[in-house]
């Protein structure tokens, strides 16, 4: 059985599409992340998944109807939205006091133990932490939660950069492992690069890339061409073109290596490179695509 | 996803290993829930224990001159003896119900509101507990805990009350004489059944309320009075008839109207438990019509709770 099974999953609201039948079949042991514009559909797709919203077509979720099932589900499923979820008013031991309370599957002492590496106080109201605080205790809480799914959705928005790192490092080494399944969607790709296991675009509620890291890997080579040869290099169909301090970079897609390395300096895409030139395809831009002018910088930064 | 899957015996060991330590722990959401209420709103406690402190000074401040004015209530008829003594208490009690009913009621207001003004209504729909356990909680406020509390509240009020009439009436010799004609058990009592009419009166405001908290996106207030107020005034431009404001009166302040057997000339206290009509409350049909609309008006919220995410 796979974690999430969806087919043809579709929800639109009054005029507007948000999911556009979309398949989707995560297994077990997987982190998916799901990257895609804002509006795109992909929060509409986990609010799906979490039972948060209807929808037409088929969708299960360790076996059961996320819409109708939500309370059971929830038994196995973790969430963080992002950051400021956890109610302002209540206290930290109130916190852990209640989830033990109503979740079967909380370890306190656990949380406990995760907290103890922080700097949170027991008796602090949740309003009295910085935002990076409450970010770590809703980790904190999650990652004692015995859960066979872990859903986040812009988990590090508006963190810096030591607990955004901080909070996949522990995600990694405190709480996955291969009976887990994590679905994150992110911005801030760049960081998830090196987490993830399988990779999906979505656009205007559609899938427009679905592809597992290994095949990220092999698949997608990126080229920083020397002057000279941008033309022999064009002619071999490069599927995304920018330049970087006056010279071209040039992305392929199933390309071979030692043909490419005639070119110039191969290396492995970023995330941020494949979605731009994806989705610069997918929104039928003119030919020939268009040149963008990114910085080196500003393209290993945030998709916005 | 073509992906495989990587469930390695180690991984099936663990959670085969961990699974039985997980249902060991017995989970209670809907007592966890109540509880949480009450740690987010405070009121419910605070806003009674602050008009028994408040009734407990206008009671000390009117016992000035006491003993002269007991030697004059002594000379009255029995009955008129019970009201002229029993009044201040009846008055603390009235105070407390009153101040029970408009916690109650902005409560409810507040109460599915709230969790979606402030976003945390995504926290707690990521944990097992259901629309059902959630919503049914937040009506057990008005409905059990807030006449518990209030209760407890008005008991000690009172018990405080006669206590200090007793020092004060101690030296001319009268302190008995409270004790005897205001009787604090079986005024429990009839403090106790009152607060089980008043409840179950109200039960359709709370549930309108909660409806109105879950489905008003600002202003919930507004939304829960202005349309019912819009209705009474159509009506009376129309048809120049009020049953439908009248109703209204009846629902908020005529919970004892079959409930109690009012003596005449005898104002609304109860003095008596043969003054109790609990069959006559039980046959009327404005309190089963009530309870129905509670139900109804609680199961839309419940329902109504599905759809709702931040606002």
């Amino acid at each position: 059985m796979a974690t999430i099974e969806a087919r043809g999953l579709r929800k639109t609201f009054r005029t507007t599409v948000a999911l556009d039948g979309i398949d989707l079949r995560v297994e077990e042991g997987r982190i998916l992340g799901l990257i895609g514009p804002n509006g795109a559909g992909k929060t509409t797709a986990l609010n799906a998944i979490l039972g948060l919203t209807s929808y037409e077509g088929d969708l299960k979720v360790l076996g059961r109807d996320p819409w109708s099932e939500r309370d059971h589900l929830m038994q196995d499923v973790s969430f963080i939205a992002d950051v400021a979820v956890l109610p302002r008013w209540i206290r930290v031991t109130q916190l852990l006091d209640y989830v033990a309370g109503v979740h079967p599957r909380f370890d306190r002492a656990k949380a406990e133990s995760f907290l103890a590496r922080t700097t949170i106080k027991r008796t602090s109201k949740v309003r009295e932490l910085s935002k990076g605080m409450v970010a770590q205790l809703h980790l904190a809480l999650v990652m004692a939660i015995d859960a066979k799914l872990l859903v986040l959705d812009e988990p590090t928005l508006g963190l810096d950069i030591l607990y955004r790192k901080q909070f996949y490092d522990s995600l990694l080494n405190d709480y996955f492992d291969h009976s887990r399944t994590i679905v994150v969607t992110t911005h801030q790709v760049e960081e998830v690069q090196d987490v993830l296991t399988d990779l999906m675009f979505i656009n205007r509620g559609r899938i427009v890339l679905q592809c597992s890291m290994e095949e990220f890997d092999s698949r997608y080579l990126e080229v920083m061409v020397n002057p000279e040869q941008v033309a022999a290099a064009r002619a071999l169909k490069p599927i995304h073109e920018r330049s970087v301090f006056g010279r071209s970079v040039l992305l392929f897609d199933h390309a071979d290596r030692g043909q490419l390395a005639a070119l110039g300096e191969v290396r492995r895409p970023s995330i941020a490179d494949l979605f731009v030139a994806v989705m610069s395809d997918n929104t039928e831009q003119p030919q020939p695509p268009p040149v963008t002018t990114a910085t080196y910088g500003a393209s290993e930064g945030a998709i916005r | 996803m073509n992906a495989s899957s990587n469930n390695t015996p180690e991984s099936r060991v663990t959670t085969g290993v961990g699974d039985p330590g997980h249902n060991r722990s017995s989970t209670t959401p809907f007592n966890w829930s109540v509880r949480r209420e009450l740690w987010e709103n405070r009121s419910i406690y605070v806003a009674p224990l602050i008009a028994a402190v408040v009734a407990l000074f206008g009671f000390l401040v009117s016992t000035f001159g006491m003993p002269e004015r007991r030697q004059g209530v002594l000379l009255l008829d029995p009955a008129q003896q019970r009201a002229m003594i029993g009044a201040p208490y009846d008055v603390a009690a009235m105070m407390l119900i009153f101040t029970a009913f408009i916690v109650g009621v902005f409560y409810c207001l507040d109460a599915l509101h709230s969790e979606r003004r402030d976003r945390s209504i995504l926290f707690w729909k990521s944990l097992p507990v259901s629309d059902l356990t959630t919503v049914l909680s937040k009506a057990t406020i008005p409905l059990v805990v807030l006449p518990v509390i209030i209760f407890v509240i008005i008991v000690l009020v009172q018990f405080l009350m006669l206590l200090w009439s007793s020092a004060v009436l101690l030296s001319s010799g009268l302190a008995a004489t409270t004790w005897t004609r205001f009787n604090l058990f079986q005024q429990s009592l009839i403090l106790l059944y009152s607060l089980i009419v008043i409840a179950l009166w109200h039960a359709p405001i709370y549930g309108w309320a909660l409806l109105i908290s879950g489905w008003a996106r600002r202003a919930t207030f507004l939304w829960a009075v202005l349309p019912l107020l819009a209705i009474g005034i159509l009506e009376k431009f129309a048809f120049d008839t009020s049953h439908f404001l009248s109703m209204l009166k009846n629902r908020v302040f005529d919970a004892g109207d079959t409930a109690f057997a009012f003596q005449p000339h005898h104002g609304i206290a109860i003095t008596s438990l043969t003054q109790l009509t609990p069959g006559r409350y039980i046959a009327t049909p404005g309190l089963w019509i009530g309870l129905v609309f509670a139900a109804a008006f609680v199961a839309l919220a419940v329902w109504q709770r599905r759809y709702r995410g931040p606002i």
